[in-house]
């Protein structure tokens, strides 16, 4: 089972998200943003990070990378995709999921341990999971306010393509404290937590992150 | 103006030169000039002028710093002592780490944001110049008191701006310190620390050897700034109409930065380099000048091989440039094709601007024009050495005399209410609005940060070694006997390492001072290092490097001194660390180490205003077994739970215990008051498991170290005698304090 | 030198923090005249001699795939002298 980890101009978390899909079981493969060949990987994660300094805004260079034409047509075609934190952004960017990240609303960058709940567990991403289930996993970010129109969040809600949500005070100002979204298929999901630093309880605040790699996995066995 | 060559200065040996506005006194000119055997070019003078400042010469201090070379213990742990970008220590299975502190005082006063962003971004490049990949930052910060409007100015900003750089490099952000004091309004202190690891081999150092090897420069262009000064020497291209084009400050881009670290590590692994020095203060003038000066002796550059950000900088403007996150390299003829092919990968701008050569000098040229030709080691070391006079404060008497005259509680209600002030009191409150701006997991190898004595971080993933790192000053301490205060300070932080369990193995300072000139300042630090060397000395712990600070002052009020000191530990394995509280009723809870009446330079007599007494002396060896006792516990599986105590006594350390996994506890003193806010030194708090109670006894024993039961965990408040403080209630004191000033 | 200027603001409807901020900043400082303050970029993009509607098609292409982000926000064209 591997798993491609792409490496964008300022990405941060891509070794601790490789770490984590080894823990789950995984082989990582390191994917360089300029290098358009996905090396026959059965996933891809877009880890966190500050790729191109957030310039212009966040994401918004990094989704014309080389490597981002193959990972589309890909998850067009049903192949997982993770965009964690900056990956979402990029997610958002590259117009895979709906909506859009902005600044938090209290200005600050925070990390903070955050409550969630699973509240989709038929993706690839997140059928470890039991639905409902609350994880404890780290937030760390200047810009994760989840915007969309009323239609799109009428419509993500209706459809339940919600896959996470914040438990409690609304840390950034994300519309219906949402944390996590996926497409219409299941197969792509943007979450702005990391789950990558939830893997043991000795690096981070629980080891609760470590089923969105497990599900991955047992999705591709599928 | 033509270009001042050295050619035009051997045919006008007259002109006059604006030596003093940049700066240089008139022997230090005159020096110059015996030192080159003519005038110097203006790119010279420019060059000896930052060169030889206090900031980069250490000249008021050079006579003191010694002591730590004089006074050093002799360990094989050290790899790289001073002299060097940073100090390098052993820490076993292969592993080197590298660390230091140092300051950005001024600039942060000046432009907050950038001014601590760029102090964290050099602080890294001291690192990564080492040979290491930076893995922790830590920020011990300084400011006025918290409700002054100049503190609601600055720190807001500092705090962005080190969590923007920091965040931005992909460093977590493993502890710090955060302190209000009068004596900071006008002066804050932002003083950034880095830790960085590699294997033994991977050490580099500072030096030009091999004559032919290429000299190159690579990171980010080269712009206009923090060059105001030098701009007296280039008028004619000052627009007096225009926006300004030479800003003081300097701006950093942390993308730059961390896109550098991942070019540098991957050109230090193919091993493409002979030597490497990052620019920092003084720019393209300190790096060529200090490799040179490391190497073989001489140096040829092409100073219009520097790539321009701004291409209408005179050459005396580009030696002085401060522009940010930039590297010098000395490179192989055959591996600068490699080298070169790396900086592409990362879309790293690269020149070559120059070559090693066998000569004695460094020579600058600018077009074919000789502009500089100077022996390097007169710029970068051999500059003016002061011995500054010194004399013993008149206060210091008369603060030795001072009676305090503090109210102690004794009834239910005023220990109630003295806890519950403590706790909100800016300097001993929650830090969680400054400490949440910070990423305290990147890198996946974070074990303990904020609000832990120390930070600690794993460096091996299958052996579980890890590094601690804690920083303490004390500068109530080091106004009242600077000699003792230096010492406690070091003895803090080598506790604060030992809590864990882990063993202290290094130092780094960053000393801040008034002004050199004042004589009493001057005895101020001049005690200070002393008492550091000795402590040093004494705990058997070398000094790797550091940094000076001076000139911290509001016109002629200096404040007080403040010498930062950090402690280096290492940890066999990070799982079996002794964590800072306690989440489970039923545990007994001890104070190590005896308590007398220490309320002189404590946050308590701070807070009524009174600043006099007697320091308390440090007994450094009572410490070390201190130490021992702390190291014991952890390898024998004595202990639980171990916090140290120090601002605020032990009705801080009792209220960060319980609220940190929110378990209370009940607790028995006699002479309670003096108890709760007494700061004798060298005393920790563990909680143990009963069953343990015998061989607590029996190692504190052997150890000599007081042991007092003091009460058991358990609970939903924190009871002391007849008081009782719910959790609940001292939460919300503990962590309003700083929602409320800083919003 | 003529210059082609793109603004971009966030739609109406998203929430703007650092607007907010301004706003709430401004009367502190003794300026009262704001009843509302919302904060967007502005893009200056120097071309060869005077602007062409051919180039300003072009530059309302790149400023909806690149240089905003449609799903939160809108921009303008325009020549600046």
């Amino acid at each position: 089972m591997k798993i491609g980890v792409v490496t964008f101009p300022g990405t941060l978390d891509d070794r601790d998200a490789a770490r984590a899909v080894r823990h789950a079981g995984g082989e990582a493969i390191a994917l360089w943003h300029n290098d358009a060949d996905l090396h026959g990987v059965d996933a891809v994660i877009l880890p966190g990070g500050f790729s191109y300094g957030d310039y212009l805004r966040c994401g918004a260079i990094s989704r014309f990378s080389p490597v981002m034409e193959p990972i589309i047509d890909a998850a067009n075609g049903g192949m997982p995709l993770l965009g964690i934190c900056n990956g979402f952004q990029v997610l958002a960017e590259a117009h895979l999921i709906p909506g859009a990240l902005t600044r938090n609303h209290e200005l600050h960058f925070l990390c903070r341990d955050q409550k969630l709940t699973i509240e989709n567990t038929h993706t690839s991403w997140t059928s470890s999971y039991s639905q409902g289930q609350e994880i404890l996993i780290p937030l760390k970010n200047g810009e994760g306010a989840y915007m969309c129109d009323d239609e799109t969040l009428k419509m993500l809600e209706g459809e339940g393509r919600i896959i996470a949500r914040y438990v409690g005070e609304n840390p950034n100002g994300s519309r219906n404290l949402i944390a996590g979204v996926t497409n219409e298929r299941g197969n792509v999901v943007g979450l702005m937590p990391h789950p990558e630093h939830a893997i043991d309880s000795l690096t981070g605040p629980s080891a609760d992150g470590l089923g969105f790699f497990t599900s991955v996995l047992k999705a591709m066995v599928k | 103006m033509a270009l001042d060559t050295v050619a035009l200065a051997q045919a006008n040996p007259d002109s006059t030169q604006p030596f003093a506005e940049l700066g240089l006194k008139l022997d230090e000119y005159a020096r110059i000039k015996e030192i080159l055997g003519r005038r110097p070019t203006s790119s010279e003078l420019a060059m000896y002028s930052v060169m030889w400042s206090e900031h980069c010469s250490y000249k008021s201090s050079k006579v003191h710093l010694k002591q730590f070379g004089d006074k050093a213990v002799k360990t094989d742990a050290l790899l790289v002592g001073i002299g060097e970008n940073a100090g390098v220590v052993d820490v076993g299975q292969g592993y080197a780490v590298t660390f230091k502190i140092e300051s950005h005082n001024h600039p942060s006063f000046i432009e907050p944001y950038q001014g601590a962003a760029t102090g964290v971004g050099g602080i890294v490049r001291d690192i990564l110049t080492m040979g290491a990949r930076p893995i922790a930052v830590m920020d011990p910060l300084r400011f006025g008191p918290a409700d002054a409007l100049d503190t609601k100015r600055v720190l807001p900003g500092i705090v962005a701006g080190v969590g923007g750089y920091g965040n931005c490099l992909g460093l977590p952000n493993i502890g710090g310190e955060v302190v209000f004091d009068e004596t900071y309004l006008g002066n804050p202190l932002v003083n950034a620390l880095c830790v960085g690891v590699m294997k033994h081999s991977d050490i580099k150092l500072a030096k030009a050897a091999g004559a032919g090897n290429l000299v190159v420069l690579y990171g980010a262009k080269t712009g206009g700034d923090g060059i105001g000064g030098v701009s007296v020497l280039a008028s004619e291209t000052f627009e007096s109409k225009g926006p300004a084009k030479r800003p003081a400050v300097q701006v950093g881009d942390p993308f730059v930065e961390k896109v550098l670290i991942e070019c540098s590590l991957e050109i230090f692994a193919e091993d493409l380099v002979v030597g490497i020095q990052d620019l920092g203060g003084a720019g393209l003038s300190c790096a060529t000048s200090e490799l040179a000066s490391g190497g073989s002796g001489g140096m040829k550059v092409q100073l219009d091989k520097v790539p321009l950000r701004d291409p209408s900088l005179s050459p005396e403007e580009i030696l002085m440039s401060e522009s940010q996150e930039r590297m010098c390299a000395i490179v192989e003829p055959s591996k600068i094709a490699r080298f070169l092919e790396i900086c592409d990968k990362w879309d790293v701008t690269v020149s070559v601007i120059g070559e090693v050569t066998d000569g004695k000098h460094l020579e600058i040229t600018w077009h074919g024009d000789l502009i500089v030709d100077v022996p390097p080691r007169t710029v970068a070391h051999d500059g003016p050495v002061y011995n500054r006079p010194l004399a013993q404060p008149a206060y210091i008497d008369i603060v030795a005399k001072e009676v305090l005259n503090l109210p102690i509680p004794s009834t239910a209600d005023e220990i109630r209410s003295t806890v519950l002030q403590l706790a909100a009191t800016p300097n001993l409150a929650d830090k969680s609005w400054v400490t949440d701006q910070y990423d305290r997991y990147v890198q996946g190898n974070s074990i303990q940060s904020q609000p832990d004595d120390s930070g600690m971080v794993r460096i091996d993933e299958k052996t579980h070694l890890g590094v601690a790192v804690a920083t303490d000053a004390n500068a109530n301490w080091s106004y009242l006997n600077p000699y003792e205060g230096a010492k406690l300070a070091l003895a803090e932080a080598a506790r604060n390492i030992a809590t864990a369990g882990a063993k202290p193995l290094a130092v780094t300072n960053c000393l801040n001072f008034g002004s050199p000139e004042d004589p009493g300042v001057m005895w101020q630090f001049a005690e200070s290092v002393r008492g550091l060397a000795d402590g040093c000395l004494e705990m058997g712990l070398p000094v790797t490097g550091g940094n000076v600070s001076f000139y911290n002052q509001t016109g002629t009020v200096a404040i007080l001194p403040t010498p930062v000191i950090g402690v280096l530990g290492v940890i066999d394995d990070v799982r079996t660390r002794t964590p800072m509280s306690f989440d489970r009723a039923g545990l007994d809870l001890y104070l190590l180490g005896e308590t007398f009446d220490d309320l002189a330079g404590s946050e308590w007599a701070y807070m009524h205003k009174q600043r006099g007494g007697i320091a308390p002396v440090a007994d450094l060896q009572r410490e070390m077994r201190l130490i021992e006792l702390l190291v014991a516990g952890r390898t024998k599986k004595i202990f639980t739970a171990a916090h140290d105590l120090s601002q605020g006594g032990l009705s801080a350390t009792l209220t960060e215990m319980v609220l940190r996994y929110n378990t209370g506890a009940t607790i028995q003193l006699e002479n309670v008051g003096m108890m709760l806010l007494s700061e004798t030194p060298g005393r920790v708090v563990v909680a143990i498991d009963p069953a343990q109670g015998a061989a607590l006894n029996s190692e504190a024993a052997e150890k000599k170290i007081a042991l007092t039961k003091i009460g058991i965990t358990g609970g939903d408040s924190l009871v002391i005698n007849d008081a009782k403080i719910s959790l609940k209630e001292l939460h919300e004191a503990h962590t309003q304090t700083f929602q409320k000033l800083f919003g | 030198m003529a210059k082609i200027v793109v603004d971009v603001m966030l739609k109406p409807e998203i929430l703007d923090p650092q607007g907010k901020a301004v706003a709430a900043a401004l009367p502190r400082l003794g300026f009262t005249f704001a009843k509302d303050v919302r904060q967007g970029k502005r893009f200056e993009i120097e071309v060869d001699g005077e602007p062409t509607p051919a180039q300003l098609a072009e530059v309302e292409k790149a400023a909806e795939k690149l240089l905003s982000n449609p799903v939160i926000e809108n921009f303008t064209v325009r020549v600046e002298k």
